[in-house]
């Protein structure tokens, strides 16, 4: 079983978000990074499969090279070795097509990646690749297991549930709860060290949107506050003041 | 070459946030000198709402009738929506976004060399090249961002355009598509689904409870005043964790991201994660027992007191409203 695991190198999700340089970049002083939220539950579950079944686990990040740490720390709860893409991630679809390029040469027998990323939030990468790729894609996957060939999964749907059979290879988008978030032990720290993380350069860079500027949203009024023996009033306030009654 | 809407059904009844998306096409295609197509997999909705399109916005609407499509299966979602965007000539495509969109606009954007965007809050602005705004760091921020290729794909976040129903039913037309085995591939082995009840995602009014209500015997209180007020039901994160409600109802970074009129917390202590999921709520009402709770400054209205004496009050109140 060769499996892929795709991260993102993303702000904690406590960081406040602001901008520079007439907001066009990410104010990145003192803001700490994380492996995105959901690739977290993807690589908890990569490592769970790779452990029960045997064969080989990569990581990838399509980052410069201050994404580094976080390949080491995916290295450190268990891949075995990582690949990073050199270049800023800008889109998407270059995303996408630097992770196929990637995936061709290697034949993976499952991509795992999160089921959108926290700072973009596209969702659209799992299914870019799967594409490019000519094999199936699905998200959110809550659910996996693998036996033989095929893999038995629970998708999220609007409601409820959605189980589901396909052959392998597949991508899939992950979400909770799949697995749990894995912490990295001492002896991971140590030899996620020496395992190989190999740098290569972007193939073919084209993009299909060109990012151009952020702004925060307006900032919120105050909050108006009603005393706990008239709160029969705020149905009043909601639909005569506020009108979303 | 006239705008394509993807249109998603639900128990029956086209989805609010695929209304909104077909309103939002029509104003689109005005933009660009053009008319609005919808499209519509399936055959669980009856005719007469397929028609009822027109009245919020469609030209046309284009009905893919084979019960194979009843479910959402991805590949085979691709296929049809490709064949109907190149026969109609459409340049950009407009979907509400949610799980099953994501899921075929990714493949669609690679299959029809497209600029796709996603989480869209506003119009296009056309005046020298073609830009949307996105909301983006989960609700945190938007971004402007251009959309250059010939064509594109929007994906219109939830209660970001409020469609009119002001025309008339539009005329429906039988689309056929040609759909191969290999497109139904990943097999759908069972579906769990409620139905008859309102989806978190596409309420108006949700009312949503945390680990201040202590366990699962006590969400009577929230269930009553959802009811009273027609409201969805959602939750934080640990209480999905701990299994007092399912995992679906959860609301925040990590769960569902929700966008209604108003959102009421209650017992929810307002981490930066949860807000992450409800920051685009029209209205925030907020219940703590605790003053000092983050969740106030989120808030628009609050009330600090137990949440077992407010909401019977909020109940009485809301069905007094009827
Ligand atoms: C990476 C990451 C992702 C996360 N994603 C999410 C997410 O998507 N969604 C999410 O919700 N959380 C998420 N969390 C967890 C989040 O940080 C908080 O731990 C969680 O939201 C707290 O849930 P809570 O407010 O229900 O519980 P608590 O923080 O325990 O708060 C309970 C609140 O209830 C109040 N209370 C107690 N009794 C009463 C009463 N009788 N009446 C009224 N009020 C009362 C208390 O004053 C308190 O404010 C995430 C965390 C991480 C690290
Ligand atoms: N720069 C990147 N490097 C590696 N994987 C990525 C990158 N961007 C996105 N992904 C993967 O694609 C998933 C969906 O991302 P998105 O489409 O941006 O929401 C993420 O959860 C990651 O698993």
């Amino acid at each position: 079983m060769k499996i892929l695991v795709c991260i993102t190198h993303v702000p904690d999700t406590t960081s406040k978000i602001n901008f520079v340089e007439g907001n066009s970049k990410l104010d990145t002083t003192n803001m700490q990074f994380i492996i995105g939220p959901y690739d977290d539950y993807a690589l908890a579950r990569g490592v769970e499969l790779r452990d029960a079944l045997g064969g080989t686990l990569t990581v990838l990040n399509v980052g410069t090279a201050e994404t580094e740490p976080t390949l080491r720390k995916a290295l450190a709860i268990g891949a075995d070795d990582a690949i990073r893409i050199d270049a800023e991630p800008t889109d998407a679809f270059f995303v996408s097509e630097q992770i196929a390029e990637v995936a061709k040469k290697h034949n993976y027998d499952l991509i795992l990646m999160g089921r959108e990323s926290s700072d973009y939030n596209g969702g659209q990468v799992h299914g870019m690749v799967g594409e490019m790729l000519g094999i199936p894609s699905l998200s959110p996957v809550m659910k996996l297991d693998i036996e033989g060939s095929t893999a038995k999964m629970a998708r999220e749907i609007e409601g409820g549930k959605e189980y589901l059979e396909a052959n392998l290879p597949l991508v899939l988008g992950v979400q909770e709860p799949i697995a749990e978030w894995k912490i990295p032990n001492m002896k991971g720290i140590m030899t996620a060290r020496k395992k190989p993380l190999e740098v290569i350069q972007p193939a073919n860079p084209t993009q299909y949107t060109q990012p151009q500027q952020y702004e925060l949203p307006a900032a919120k009024g105050a909050c108006k506050m009603i005393a706990p023996e008239e709160a029969e009033k705020l149905i009043e306030l909601l639909k005569t003041e506020a009108k979303v009654l | 070459m006239s705008v394509l809407v993807f249109v998603e059904v639900a128990d029956g009844e086209v989805k609010g946030s695929s209304l909104e998306a077909v309103g939002y096409g029509a104003e689109v295609a005005k933009q660009q000198g053009t008319t609005a197509t919808a499209i519509v997999l399936g055959t669980s909705i009856a005719a007469d709402k397929l028609a009822a399109l027109g009245k919020y916005g469609a030209a046309k609407v284009l009905h893919v009738a084979d019960e194979k499509l009843n479910n959402g299966v991805i590949q085979a979602y691709v296929q049809v929506l490709a064949q109907a965007f190149e026969q109609t000539g459409a340049k950009i495509l407009i979907v509400a976004k949610s799980s099953l969109s994501d899921a075929v606009t990714a493949r669609l954007s690679v299959r029809l060399k497209a600029s796709l965007a996603s989480n869209v809050t506003d119009l296009p602005s056309t005046n020298g090249g073609f830009t949307v705004k996105k909301s983006v760091f989960t609700g945190k921020a938007f971004q402007t961002i251009s959309l250059a290729n010939e064509n594109k794909i929007i994906a219109l976040k939830k209660s970001a355009f409020s469609p009119v129903d002001s025309g008339s039913p539009a005329p429906v037309e039988t689309f056929s598509a040609s759909l191969s085995d290999a497109d139904f591939g990943v097999k759908i082995t069972k579906t769990d689904k409620i139905t008859g009840e309102l989806l978190l995602t596409e309420a108006d009014l949700v009312v949503s409870g945390g680990r201040g209500l202590k366990g699962p015997e006590n969400w009577g209180v929230i269930l009553d005043l959802a009811k009273a007020l027609n409201a969805a039901t959602g939750c934080s994160k640990p209480v999905s964790d701990l299994d007092w409600r399912p995992h679906h109802e959860h609301v925040g970074q990590t769960g569902v991201k929700v966008a209604p009129n108003l959102y009421v917390a209650v017992g929810i202590s307002g981490a930066i994660q949860h807000l992450a999921g409800v920051s685009s709520s029209k209205c925030i009402v907020v219940i703590n027992k605790d003053p000092e709770a983050p969740f106030f400054k989120a808030a628009d209205y609050g009330i600090v007191g137990d949440a077992f004496e407010i909401l019977p009050k909020l109940t009485a109140a809301a069905q007094k409203l009827k």
